[in-house]
C-alpha cells in the first residue's frame, strides 16, 4: 500500500503537531508522561507513513536498521544510571549529528545517480553535512569529558580562535566550491574540516561549562535535523529540527544566565577544570581557618530544628548520595522536622540533573524548589546543608567584585542560622574560586564522601 | 514561491512555536526536556529511509542509509525510553 503525496504531508502535518503538544506535556510533571506519549504517537505515525511512501523501493536495509537501532536505544535507556544522564545526551545528540552527514552524503549519491542535482539541493546539502559533522565530533568530545575519558580541563593553546575562525572561512569556501563543482571529493572535504571544527570549538570548554555544552550541542542536534529537512524538502524534519533547536538554545540562554556568563565566553571557553589532586582536608582546613564538624555534631543541630533546606550538587551525583538523602529527609520529617530541596540551574552536569536524581530517589517534586522560590525561605531555616555543591553557594559571587564568579545569582545558604557543608576535601569548586562561605561563623564543613556522611548523620540521628 | 522558500516560512514560524512553547517547560524536568528533544530529533530517520530505500540507490548509498536509520533508531527508541524511565520517577508526596 502506498500514500498519495498530500496524504504523506497530512500524517506529517499530525505527527509535527503531535511533537509540539508532546514537549507542551512538559510544562508540568503531571502532563508530562501524557506528552511523552504524544510524542511516541507522533513517531510512530510518521514512520509508519514513511514506510508507505512510493519514493522508498527497499525495505531490508530500513528494517534491519530500526531493529538493530531500536534495540539498542532500549537496552541502554534501560540500563543507564540517572547519574550517567549527561553522557547519554551527549551520545545520543552525536548519532543525530553523524546521521545527518550520513543522510546528506547518501541524498548527493542518490540524486547524482537520478541526475536530479539542482543548485538549492546542493547548498542546502553542503550546510546539512556540515552541522551535521560539528554536531558530531562536538558531542563526542563532550560525551568524553563526561565519561572521564578525556580530562575536564579545558584545551587551551596559542592562536586557538583564529584557527577556528580560519576553518569557519574555509567552510563556506569549500560550501561554495561544492555549489560549482558538484564534486563528492569537496563535499567530503568539507565534511572532514567540519569533524575538525567540531572537535576544537568544545575541548576549550571547561567542566563547570558542561550544562550549557550539552544544551548547546542539544541545538545543534536540532538545527542539523532541520538542515536535512531543507534538503529532502520534509516539512516534519523542519519543523522538528527547529522546534529542538530552539529549546536547545533556550536552554543555554538560562544555562548561561544562570552562571552570570555571556553565551560568547563559554564558547571561547577556557573556564574552570577539573578539581586537583587531594590534600590533607583537616589539615589544609585549619591552615586556611575554617571550622569543621562531625556528623555528630551536624544531627545534634539538626535534631533541633524545626526546618531545614538541603542543597545538593555534582558532588551528590558523583556519590550517589540521592538515597541517603531519601532516607535522611524520612527519618528527619518523623521528628516534624520540615526539609526542602534547594536547586540552582546550573547544578550538576545538565539543566535539571538534581531533579532527576532527587526524583529517582523517591524524593516528592514538591519540596523541590528551584533558586527564586528558595532564596527567600533561608531566613527562616535552622540548618541548611550543602551536599556536593560548591560555586552555586559562594557568597563571594554578591560580595566580591574582583571574583571570577562576581554577578552570579547563588542559593543564598549562608542566611541560614546554620550551615553543614559536606565536603570530600577543601579544594575549589569547577570554577577555581575559594567559596567565603567556608569562612562564615555560622559555618561547618563535615569532611568525608557525600553518601557516607549522609548515612552516618541518619545514624546518629537515630540513636539520639 | 519556490519550494525552498516554502521551508524557510515553515521554519521560522516553527521557531517561533519552539520558543513559546520551551518557555513554558518547568525548570524541574529540564533533563527530560532534553531526553525528549534527543527522541524526536531522531526524525531524522525520515531521511535515512529515503536514502536507504531509494530505488536507484547505489550499495554504497543503501549502506550510508543503512548506518543512519541505525543511528536515528537509537534516538527514538533510546530517547523515549529513557525520557518515560524519569518521568515515572517524578512524584507528589503522596
Amino acid at each position: 500500500m502506498t500514500l498519495s503525496p498530500a496524504l504523506l504531508a497530512i500524517v506529517y502535518l499530525i505527527s509535527g503537531c503531535l511533537f509540539i503538544l508532546g514537549l507542551k506535556g512538559l510544562t508540568h510533571p503531571t502532563t508530562a508522561r501524557r506528552g511523552n506519549v504524544f510524542a511516541i504517537v507522533g513517531m510512530a505515525i510518521a514512520i509508519l507513513a514513511t514506510l508507505m511512501d512510493p519514493a522508498i523501493a527497499s525495505y531490508g536495509f530500513i528494517f534491519a536498521g530500526i531493529i538493530v537501532g531500536g534495540s539498542i536505544g532500549t537496552f541502554i535507556a534501560l540500563k543507564i544510571k540517572m547519574t550517567d544522564m549527561p553522557q547519554l545526551v551527549a551520545a545520543l545528540h552525536s548519532f543525530v549529528g553523524l546521521a545527518a552527514v550520513l543522510v546528506a552524503i547518501g541524498t548527493f549519491l542518490n540524486h547524482r545517480t537520478a541526475g536530479t542535482l539542482e543548485p538549492e539541493l546542493v547548498i542546502e546539502l553542503g550546510i546539512g553535512a556540515f552541522i551535521g559533522a560539528i554536531t558530531f565530533t562536538g558531542s563526542l568530545i563532550a560525551f568524553g569529558k563526561l565519561q572521564g575519558l578525556l580530562s575536564g580541563n579545558p584545551v587551551v593553546f596559542p592562536y586557538q580562535h583564529h584557527l577556528n575562525l580560519g576553518l569557519g572561512i574555509l567552510l563556506l569556501i569549500l560550501t561554495y566550491s561544492f555549489y560549482t563543482t558538484h564534486s563528492l571529493g569537496v563535499l567530503v572535504l568539507l565534511t572532514l574540516i567540519a569533524l575538525a571544527l567540531g572537535f576544537l570549538l568544545i575541548i576549550p570548554i571547561g567542566g563547570a561549562d558542561m550544562p550549557v555544552v550539552i544544551s548547546m550541542l542539544n541545538s545543534y542536534s536540532g538545527w542539523a535535523a532541520a538542515a536535512t529537512g531543507f534538503t529532502l524538502n520534509s516539512k516534519l524534519l523542519i519543523i522538528t529540527g527547529a522546534l529542538v533547536g530552539f529549546s536547545g538554545a533556550i536552554l543555554s540562554y538560562i544555562m548561561c544566565h544562570a552562571m552570570n556568563r555571556s553565551f560568547i565566553s563559554v564558547i571561547l571557553g577556557g573556564f574552570g577544570g577539573d578539581a586537583d589532586g587531594e590534600e590533607s582536608a583537616f589539615a589544609s582546613a585549619a591552615e586556611k581557618g575554617v571550622k569543621s564538624a562531625s556528623p555528630d555534631d551536624a544531627a545534634f543541630f539538626m535534631t533541633n530544628a524545626s526546618k531545614i533546606i538541603i542543597i545538593p550538587g555534582y558532588g551528590m551525583a558523583m556519590a550517589q548520595a540521592q538515597h541517603a538523602l531519601k532516607e535522611l529527609s524520612k527519618t528527619l520529617e518523623a521528628l516534624d522536622i520540615e526539609v526542602k530541596y534547594a536547586i540552582h540551574p546550573v547544578a550538576g552536569r545538565m539543566p535539571g540533573h538534581m531533579n532527576v536524581l532527587l526524583a529517582e530517589a523517591d524524593i516528592p517534586y514538591d519540596s523541590v524548589l528551584e533558586m527564586d522560590e528558595i532564596n527567600p525561605e533561608f531566613a527562616t531555616t535552622d540548618v541548611a546543608l550543602v551536599v556536593g555543591a560548591n560555586d552555586i553557594t559562594n557568597p563571594a559571587a554578591e560580595l566580591d567584585k574582583t571574583s571570577p564568579i562576581y554577578g552570579m545569582p547563588i542559593l543564598q545558604c549562608s542566611k541560614a542560622k546554620q550551615v553543614f557543608v559536606i565536603k570530600r576535601s577543601m579544594n575549589t569548586g569547577y570554577a577555581g574560586v575559594d567559596n567565603l562561605l567556608y569562612y562564615m561563623d555560622n559555618c561547618s564543613l563535615v569532611f568525608g564522601d557525600a553518601k557516607e556522611v549522609v548515612e552516618n548523620l541518619v545514624l546518629s540521628i537515630k540513636e539520639s | 514561491m519556490s519550494e525552498t522558500i516554502l521551508n524557510l516560512y515553515i521554519f521560522v514560524l516553527a521557531c517561533f512555536i519552539g520558543y513559546q512553547v520551551v518557555w513554558g517547560v518547568t525548570s524541574s524536568l529540564h533533563t527530560p526536556l532534553i531526553s525528549l528533544t534527543n527522541a524526536i530529533s531522531g526524525i531524522i530517520l525520515v531521511g535515512a529511509m529515503l536514502v536507504s530505500g531509494f530505488a536507484q540507490a547505489s550499495g554504497g548509498a543503501q549502506f550510508l542509509g543503512f548506518v543512519a536509520v541505525t543511528l536515528a533508531s537509537i534516538n527514538i527508541f533510546g530517547g523515549f525510553v529513557v525520557t518515560q524511565r524519569m518521568l515515572s520517577m517524578f512524584k507528589k508526596k503522596n
